[in-house]
C-alpha cells in the first residue's frame, strides 16, 4: 500500500510542477494546490500506514498510528489553505491591474516611477 | 517573577498601555504619563543600595526556555546596579525635559513607547547573567535607537543616520552573539557567572582568542569607539533628549558595562588588554582632536561624547593589565574607580550639556557656532550652567570632572613608572596621549562657552532667543547640581557605588575603602599634568587662528565616514548586479531552479548515501483505497488536459475531498476532518471568484516550452517517488513519536494525541502558525482593498 | 446570492428561476446550527478526541459559507457586528498571552497546566490551560477564513453592481 501511495504522491507533485510551469495563473494555483496534496500524502506514509489505531489514547488499544505526521500535516493543510487563498487573491489583483492572466506577459508591464 | 524582573520588563508594559493612553487624552502632554516609570524603577533600584554595597548580589532565576538554556538570570552586582541607576534615573529626567522639548505636534505616542522599549532594553543588558539574553536586549537597544534616531523620518539626514547606527552596531552585535557561542562552546553554559568558574579552561581553549575579538567588536561598536565611531555624530539627528539619553548616557555604555563585565574572564589574554587601552586611548585623542573642528554644537558634544567613551574604555583596560598582571595593585584600582567616577561624571555633565544644548537650539532655532554668540544675559541660567558642566568636563576643580580627569592622570602616569617589561619602550607615551586628549577637551570646552554665550550678540538666529521654560530647565539644573556636589563631596558615591562597581569589575570580594581626594600633594604628577594642560590648552585656544588650519590638510577621501559610504554603495551595487543576474522577473525560471535543483540534490544525495530498497513491511493494498486513489488520478489527468476553468476547479475539488477520504482509511481522522472543512471553504471561495478569474484555463504553449516542462516535471516526479521509497524503507534513527504516544496523558493529560502535539509539546509551532494564518487574511485584505489614490497615497477602499 | 450570480453568469438561468429560496433559507438556516454545534464539540472534545482549534475555527467559517450562500452579505455583517481584522487581532493575543501568562506561575514558556475542579452537574472537569491557548487558535482559523470569504464576496458585490450598470 505504502509504495502504491508514495507513487501516487509523486504523480501528483510531478503533475504540480507541470501545472505551475504553465503560463496562466490559474493553473499555477491549482497546481501549488496539488503539490501540497502530494507533499501531504508523501509524508503521511513515511510513518507507514494503517500501522494501528487511530492515535487518541484508548486502553484496549496496544499500538497506534504515528501521531506526529498527521499533527504535523494539520498545520500544512491550514497553512496551504491560507496559502491557496492568499494566492488566489494576488492572482485576481493582478488580473485586474494588468489585464493578463500569462505570466510571461507580466514582465514588461510599465511601471509608473514617477 | 520577581519583583526585579517586572522592574525591568515595567517600561515595556507602560508601553502598551502609553499607546491607549495616547488615543484618549490628548490635552495632557504624554510625557507626564510616561514619567512615573522610570522614577519608580530608579526608586526601587535605590533600595537596593544597601545590599550591594554590603558585598552581597542580588541572583533571581526565571525560566524561559530552558532547554536551551536561555534563562531570564538577573544577576545584581555593584556594576549593574551602577548602570541600572544611570539608566533609569536619566532616564526619568530625560522623559521630564522631553515634555518641554517636544511639542504636542509630534508623534508623541511612538516617541515615548521608543524610549520605554529602550529602557527595558538597557536595563536587561546590565541587570543579566545570561548572555543569550544580554544579546537578545542589545539588539533591542540598537532597534530602539534606530527607531528614535529616525523619529523625524521625512529627514533624509535622520534615515541616513537611523540606518548608519542600525548597521554598524547590529555588525558588532552580531559578532557577539558569535562570541557568546564561542565562549559557551568552551564553557557548556550561557551564565556569565557560570564561565567565570571556568577561566582556566577559557584560557587554553584555542576558540577564546576568537571569542574574545568578537566580543570586543560588539563593544566597541556600541561605544563608537575608533574606527566604528562614525555612527555616533550622525545619530545625532535624533531629538535631543534622545541624544542626551541614549547616545551621552546609556547606550553607548553598554560596551563599556561589556567590557568591565567580561574583564575578570578575559584578562588573562594580552590582546584583551591591549586592544581596549590601545584602541580607547586612540578613540580620546582622535575624537577630542575632531571634536575641536566642528560647528555644530551637536557634533561638538558627540565628539566629546566618542572621546570621553574612549578615556574610560582605556582607564578599563588599565584595570584590565592589572588584573592579567596579579591585580591588588595599587595602580589598577585606581584605574578602574576612575573608570566607574568617570561614568558617573560623564553622565551629569554630558547629560546636563545635552539638555542645555538642546534648549539653545529650541530657543533660537539653530546649533550653528557661526550663527551664535552673545546669549550670556539672554539666558543666564543656561550660560551657568553651561560653564559648570564645561569646566567639569575639561577637569578643571572643583568639579567632578576634575576629581576623575585626576585619577585618569595618576593612573596614566603610574603606567608608564610601574614595570613591565613588554611596556618599557612605550610606556611613556600614555601619559603623553592622555595630556594631548586633555588639552583637546577644554579647547572644545571653551569654545562651546565662548562660542555661545559670550561676545558680539548674533542677530540672525531664526528664533528671538529667551530664556527655556523651567520645565526644561529643571533636568539639568538636576545635572549641574550633582555636578557640584560630586566635585565637593566625591565621597559620597565612594562607599556607596563606586566600590561595589569596583570590585564588580575587579572581581574581588575584599573591600576597596576607595577615598577620593582634591588634593594630592606638591610631588603629585597628575597635579603638574592638570596645570600642563590647562596652561596649554588656554594657549591653543588664544592662538587657535594659527594652529587651526592644520584640519585643512586632512585627506578627505579616505576618510571612516567615506569609507562606510562607499563601501555601503558598492555592496548594494554587488548585491543587485548578483540578483539581477539570476532572478529574471519570470516566475517560470524561478520555479526551473527550485525544481531542477531539488532533483539533482535528491540524486546526488542518493547516489552518495547507501540505501536499501525494501517493501516487505507494507500494509495490505484494499480495493476501496486504490478505487479512491485511481479517481485521483482521473480527476488529475482532467486538470491537466483541461481548457475549461470551472472543470479545473471542479476537479481540484475531487482530488482535495478524495484524500480526506483516504485519510480516514490511513487512521489520520484529525487530518480528513481538517481537509474535508478546508476542501469545502476552499472550493467556495473558488467559485466566489470565479467571476474575476481568468476566461480560460491555459493559453496557448509551444510545443519545445511544453516538452521542456515535461521533462523537468517528469524528473521532480520520478525522483520524489524513489526518494520517498528510499525514505520509506530506510530509517536512520528512532522517530520521537513513541515519546508523544507515551507521554500524552502524564504529561499533556490529554488524549487525542494529534491535538494535544498540536496545542502542547508543539504549542510553538501552532503558534506561529496561527499568526501566518492571520497575516494572510490581512495580506488578503490589503490586496484587495489597498488602492493607489491620485495622490500617490496609499488608502483603503470602504465598501458599503 | 452570490451563487445565484454565479449561476447566472454560467448561463444557468433557468436553475435560477427553479431556486426556491424560502426553503434555501429554512434550510441554511437548520444545517447552520448543526454545524456550528458541531463546530463548538469538535473544540471542546478536541483534547480526548478528534478535533480541535484548527477543525473547529474551519467548521465554523464554513457555516457562515452557508449562510452567505443563501442569504446575503448584509445578513452576515449583521450577524457578526465586528470587524473581523479585530476578531484576528484578538484571537492572536490570546495565543501569545496564554503561554506569557503561564511564565508569571514560575513556569517554563508554553508549560501548560491542568485542573480537575468539581461542578455540580457535569462532575469532575477538567480545565485546561491548553484550551485557552486552543481557544485564540480557534477565533483566528474562524475569523481569518470569514475576512477572506467576506472580502472576496464584496469583491464579488461590487462587480455586480457595476455589471448591472453597464448593462
Amino acid at each position: 500500500m505504502e509504495i502504491l501511495v508514495i507513487i501516487l504522491a509523486g504523480i501528483l507533485i510531478g503533475a504540480s510542477v507541470y501545472l505551475m510551469l504553465s503560463k496562466s495563473l490559474l493553473r499555477i494555483i491549482i497546481g501549488t494546490g496539488v503539490l501540497s496534496h502530494g507533499i501531504l500524502l508523501m509524508l503521511l506514509t513515511m510513518g507507514g500506514l494503517k500501522r494501528g489505531g487511530i492515535p487518541v489514547l484508548d486502553d484496549s488499544v496496544q499500538s497506534y498510528s504515528d501521531p506526529l505526521p498527521q499533527a504535523m500535516l494539520l498545520t500544512v493543510i491550514v497553512i496551504t489553505f491560507a496559502l491557496t487563498a492568499y494566492m488566489l487573491v494576488i492572482a485576481i489583483r493582478v488580473y485586474k491591474e494588468l489585464g493578463t492572466d500569462n505570466v510571461e506577459n507580466m514582465k514588461g508591464v510599465p511601471r509608473d516611477d514617477d | 517573577m520577581t519583583l526585579i524582573h517586572f522592574a525591568i520588563l515595567l517600561p515595556v508594559i507602560a508601553a502598551v498601555f502609553i499607546g491607549v493612553l495616547y488615543r484618549y487624552y490628548k490635552d495632557v502632554h504624554l510625557g507626564w504619563f510616561v514619567l512615573p516609570v522610570p522614577v519608580l524603577i530608579v526608586a526601587y533600584l535605590f533600595t537596593l543600595i544597601p545590599t550591594v554595597s554590603s558585598n552581597q548580589v542580588i541572583f533571581e532565576s526565571m525560566q524561559f526556555m530552558p532547554r536551551i538554556g536561555m534563562n531570564f538570570d538577573v544577576y545584581i552586582d555593584g556594576l549593574s546596579l551602577l548602570f541600572a541607576i544611570l539608566i533609569s534615573g536619566i532616564g526619568a529626567l530625560v522623559v521630564l525635559y522631553s515634555i518641554g522639548y517636544l511639542s504636542h505636534y509630534e508623534k508623541l505616542g511612538n516617541f515615548y513607547v521608543y524610549l520605554l522599549i529602550f529602557m527595558t532594553a538597557m536595563l536587561g543588558v546590565v541587570l543579566n547573567d545570561n548572555v543569550l539574553m544580554l544579546y537578545l536586549f542589545w539588539e533591542l537597544t540598537s532597534i530602539s535607537s534606530f527607531l528614535l534616531i529616525a523619529f523625524w523620518f521625512n529627514r533624509e539626514r535622520s534615515i541616513y543616520g537611523a540606518q548608519k547606527s542600525m548597521l554598524i552596531t547590529m555588525f558588532g552585535g552580531f559578532l557577539m552573539l558569535g562570541g557568546f557561542i564561542s565562549l559557551s562552546l568552551i564553557t557548556d553554559t550561557f551564565s556569565i557567572r557560570g564561565m567565570m568558574e571556568q577561566i582556566p579552561a577559557i584560557q587554553e581553549n584555542a576558540l577564546a582568542p576568537l571569542a574574545i575579538i568578537l566580543i570586543l567588536f560588539g563593544a566597541f561598536t556600541k561605544s563608537a569607539q575608533f574606527p566604528f565611531y562614525v555612527w555616533l555624530p550622525d545619530a545625532m539627528e535624533a531629538p535631543t533628549p534622545v541624544s542626551a539619553y541614549l547616545h551621552s548616557a546609556t547606550m553607548v555604555k553598554a560596551g563599556l558595562y561589556v567590557v568591565a563585565r567580561f574583564t575578570p574572564l578575559f584578562a588573562f589574554s594580552e590582546l584583551w588588554v591591549w586592544a581596549i587601552l590601545l584602541i580607547g586611548l586612540v578613540t580620546l585623542v582622535w575624537a577630542a582632536f575632531n571634536a575641536v573642528k566642528q560647528d555644530d554644537l551637536k557634533a561638538v558634544l558627540a565628539f566629546s561624547t566618542v572621546s570621553q567613551l574612549g578615556l574610560i574604555m582605556s582607564l578599563l583596560g588599565i584595570g584590565a593589565l592589572g588584573v592579567h598582571s596579579g591585580a591588588s595593585e595599587q595602580v589598577f584600582t585606581i584605574a578602574v574607580v576612575a573608570a566607574v567616577f568617570h561614568l558617573i561624571n560623564h553622565a551629569t555633565f554630558k547629560g546636563a550639556l545635552f539638555m542645555i544644548i538642546g534648549i539653545v537650539d529650541h530657543e533660537t532655532g539653530t546649533r550653528s557656532l557661526k550663527r551664535l554668540g552673545g546669549l550670556m544675559t539672554i539666558m543666564p541660567i543656561s550660560f551657568t550652567m553651561t560653564v559648570i558642566t564645561s569646566l567639569s568636563m575639561a577637569g578643571i576643580p572643583p568639579f567632578n570632572g576634575f576629581l576623575s580627569k585626576e585619577l585618569f592622570l595618576e593612573a596614566m602616569f603610574s603606567i608608564s613608572e610601574a614595570d613591565f617589561s613588554v611596556l618599557a619602550d612605550v610606556s611613556v607615551l600614555f601619559p603623553i596621549l592622555a595630556i594631548v586628549g586633555s588639552i583637546f577637551t577644554l579647547v572644545y570646552s571653551i569654545i562651546l562657552i565662548r562660542g555661545i554665550f559670550l561676545g558680539k550678540t548674533q542677530p540672525e538666529t531664526p528664533k528671538e532667543p529667551k530664556e527655556a521654560p523651567m520645565l526644561m530647565l529643571i533636568s539639568p539644573i538636576v545635572l549641574t547640581v550633582l555636578v557640584i556636589v560630586f566635585g565637593l563631596f566625591p565621597n559620597i558615591l565612594s562607599g556607596t557605588i563606586i566600590d561595589p562597581a569596583a570590585m564588580g569589575i575587579l572581581n574581588t570580594s575584599e573591600p576597596l575603602n576607595t577615598e577620593i581626594s582634591h588634593w594630592h600633594g606638591w610631588d603629585s604628577p597628575a597635579l603638574w599634568g592638570t596645570v600642563a594642560i590647562v596652561v596649554i590648552g588656554a594657549l591653543m585656544y588664544l592662538f587657535r587662528n594659527t594652529w587651526m588650519p592644520v584640519y585643512r590638510f586632512g585627506n578627505k577621501i579616505f576618510t571612516i565616514n567615506n569609507l562606510y559610504d562607499q563601501g555601503l554603495m558598492y555592496s548594494r551595487l554587488g548585491a543587485e548586479k548578483i540578483t539581477d543576474g539570476y532572478m529574471s522577473g519570470y516566475i517560470r525560471s524561478y520555479l526551473v531552479y527550485i525544481f531542477t535543483g531539488f532533483a539533482v540534490l535528491a540524486v546526488i544525495t542518493m547516489i552518495n548515501t547507501d540505501m536499501t530498497f525494501e517493501w516487505d513491511t507494507a500494509s495490505a493494498i484494499t480495493i476501496p483505497e486504490v478505487a479512491i486513489m485511481l479517481i485521483i488520478l482521473a480527476a488529475l489527468i482532467a486538470i491537466l488536459v483541461t481548457a475549461s476553468r470551472m472543470v479545473s476547479i471542479i476537479m481540484f475539488s475531487v482530488i482535495g475531498f478524495s484524500l480526506s477520504l483516504l485519510f480516514v482509511f490511513f487512521r489520520a481522522v484529525d487530518l480528513a476532518l481538517t481537509q474535508l472543512a478546508v476542501e469545502a471553504i476552499l472550493t467556495s471561495l473558488f467559485l466566489l471568484a470565479f467571476f474575476h478569474l481568468p476566461k480560460r484555463a491555459r493559453h496557448e504553449e509551444r510545443k519545445r516550452f511544453r516538452l521542456n516542462n515535461m521533462i523537468i516535471s517528469v524528473a521532480v516526479g520520478a525522483t520524489s517517488i524513489i526518494f520517498g521509497i528510499a525514505a520509506y524503507s530506510n530509517r536512520l534513527f528512532d522517530s520521537i513519536s513513541q515519546f508523544y504516544i507515551d507521554n500524552v496523558y502524564d504529561l499533556a493529560s490529554g488524549g487525542n494525541m494529534v491535538n494535544v502535539i498540536l496545542v502542547d509539546f508543539r504549542g510553538m509551532d501552532t503558534l506561529f502558525e496561527t499568526l501566518v494564518f492571520g497575516l494572510a487574511g490581512l495580506g488578503v485584505f490589503i490586496l484587495l482593498r489597498l488602492r493607489v489614490n491620485r495622490k500617490g497615497e496609499n488608502e483603503f477602499e470602504e465598501h458599503a | 446570492m452570490n451563487l445565484k450570480s454565479t449561476l447566472k453568469k454560467l448561463g444557468y438561468a433557468k436553475v435560477h428561476k427553479q431556486m426556491n429560496d424560502v426553503f434555501l433559507k429554512y434550510t441554511a438556516k437548520v444545517v447552520f446550527l448543526i454545524i456550528i454545534t458541531f463546530s463548538i464539540n469538535l473544540f471542546f472534545s478536541g483534547h480526548y478526541t478528534p478535533g480541535g482549534g484548527f477543525v473547529g475555527g474551519l467548521l465554523a467559517a464554513a457555516a457562515i459559507v452557508l449562510l452567505l450562500l443563501a442569504y446575503d452579505l448584509k445578513t452576515i455583517n449583521k450577524m457578526i457586528p465586528f470587524d473581523h481584522k479585530w476578531l484576528i487581532a484578538l484571537g492572536l493575543t490570546l495565543s501569545v498571552f496564554v503561554p506569557l501568562v503561564l511564565m508569571i506561575f514560575g513556569q517554563p514558556f508554553f508549560t501548560h497546566q491542568a485542573l480537575y475542579i468539581e461542578l455540580p452537574i457535569f462532575g469532575e472537569v477538567p480545565i485546561h490551560t491548553a484550551v485557552f491557548f486552543d481557544v485564540g487558535v480557534y477565533i483566528t482559523v474562524a475569523a481569518t477564513t470569514l475576512l477572506i470569504i467576506t472580502l472576496l464576496a464584496t469583491e464579488q458585490a461590487m462587480s455586480d453592481s457595476e455589471g448591472a450598470d453597464r448593462s
